[in-house]
């Protein structure tokens, strides 16, 4: 006996119970048998057909009219048996393009991935966290002799679009390596890359920075980033890192400033993208007080564990669901 | 029974035509029900392509046999302008009449087996065979 005969006698006993009985149970069986169905991909077409095979069986005296009517309900069925193979096969094909966005977003993790550098006067930390499947926040560390070099960006806008567009970046970064001491030239030289690259509805934000490890300094320059902090030691005070500068791709003249900071130890540098501080909670945003409070708390312990520790906490305030991509990175004088 | 047996397809009342001639060839070589009203079904979406794409054609139906199985195949064909794209229309979602579960991509799920040809600017061609179980 095949699933076909199979679906059609369990059908047959299914409908003499109820038939004889009209009860709750028999209908309650009825609509399990529908999820068996549905799972042999039986289409409502079929089921209209085993049915009539059925009553068939059962009254065979039934009137020509009400075998015709049957036939009717079986022409219009066919409309729906349509759309329903339609709907298998579009299932189907959404579960191989959400693959290969997952195959999309490891590729994105290998290109863009930046190796946390070693030194000693320094403790680093970072995370970074896609909101969705494709992170369109970025991180990148070069070291050279004597310093390290750091960049933060985000895309406006989300997903696999701003993902695409931060590969560009990450290679145009690649290709200046001149410009890499000069944190103001290197976001004049990008700004030049995506306004000529870039759809003019993209826009990227970035604060680029370069801590020079002989003498302790940070040089940085931000175009239109979200703020990073600046927590000095000696007075025990977080003060807000601005650095003005337009959104790189908005004009191709756009000039930018260069800051410093002098740093002596245990004086930190917190850079981050705008979702860490636009964390919706039930509360309404984060303030960027609460940040610093964040970071005071887990302040005595190495970098990475205060970032991570502070992802935790933002994670649960937002009910393990993250609105926007997540990084935060803290450099930390050591000696 | 081997005489393939023609119908132009004009306008609206030449797809029910279709359609009859397809159901008494589905009856007659002894397909069931369902299946009859796949053809059928079948037949209307490629006359409907017809008479609203290419304007006129025709669908011609004729009893096959092939390693000792029967069937009817259905053969579509027009003058029209052709289908430039064929992988999109044989995509699902994809059907300018914006009808739900219609199109090209449906009528091969109802058939067995399906081939389509198409040459811009002198029509399109399209076989349709259903087997009998």
């Amino acid at each position: 006996m095949n699933d076909r005969d199979f679906i059609i006698d369990r059908y047959k006993d299914l409908l003499t119970t109820y038939l004889n009985g009209k009860n709750e149970t028999a209908l309650y069986k009825g609509q399990q048998f529908s999820r068996k169905l549905i799972e042999q991909q039986i289409s409502p077409e079929d089921v209209v057909s085993h049915h009539i095979n059925v009553l068939n069986e059962l009254f065979p005296d039934m009137t020509e009219e009400m075998k015709d009517a049957f036939d009717f309900l079986l022409e219009v069925m066919i409309g729906y048996g349509f759309a329903y193979r339609e709907h298998q096969s579009l299932r189907t094909r959404q579960r191989q393009l959400e693959s290969e966005i997952e195959v999309a977003a490891s590729m994105q993790q290998t290109l863009l991935i930046s190796d946390v550098p070693t030194v000693d006067s320094l403790d680093i930390g970072v995370k970074s966290v896609p909101a969705k499947k494709m992170n369109g926040d970025y991180f990148n560390f070069v070291k050279d002799d004597k310093s390290i070099s750091v960049a933060v960006a985000d895309i406006i806008g989300k997903g696999i679009p701003a993902a695409l567009c931060m590969s560009m970046i990450k290679y145009a970064m690649d290709s200046l390596p001149e410009q890499r001491m000069q944190p103001n030239l290197l976001l004049e030289n990008l700004n030049r890359v995506v306004e000529q690259n870039v759809h003019p509805n993209m826009f990227i934000t970035m604060l680029y920075g370069l801590y020079d490890t002989d003498v302790h300094k940070f040089y940085y320059a931000g175009a239109g980033h979200e703020p990073g902090f600046f927590y000095k030691a000696a007075t025990d005070e977080f003060e807000d890192m601005f650095a003005k500068g337009l959104v790189l791709g908005v004009s191709r003249t756009t000039k930018y400033k260069e800051y410093e900071k002098q740093l002596d130890p245990g004086d930190m540098i917190i850079l981050l993208s705008d979702g860490v501080t636009e964390c919706r909670t039930s509360k309404g945003f984060i303030e960027r007080d609460e940040i610093v409070a964040l970071i005071r708390e887990n302040m005595h312990k190495p970098a990475q564990e205060i970032v991570d520790s502070v992802f935790h906490e933002l994670e649960r305030l937002q009910e393990f669901e993250l609105r926007d991509d997540f990084t935060l990175l803290i450099l930390k004088r050591m000696v | 029974m081997d005489i393939q047996s023609c119908v132009e397809v004009c306008n609206e009342w030449d797809i029910v035509s279709a359609r009859q001639l397809g159901r008494n060839m589905a009856k007659e070589l002894g397909f069931g029900n369902v299946d009859q009203a796949r053809i059928t079904t079948a037949i209307s979406e490629l006359a409907r392509n017809i008479y609203l794409y290419a304007g006129s054609g025709k669908i011609c139906l004729e009893p096959v046999e092939q390693m000792g199985r029967k069937g009817l195949r259905i053969i579509a064909v027009d003058n029209g302008p052709g289908i430039r794209d064929i992988r999109k229309v044989m995509e699902d979602g994809y059907t300018t009449s914006g009808g739900l579960g219609a199109g090209l991509p449906g009528v091969k799920r109802l058939m067995d087996e399906f081939t389509i040809d198409s040459t811009i600017d002198s029509g399109t061609e399209i076989l349709a065979t259903k087997w009998l179980r």
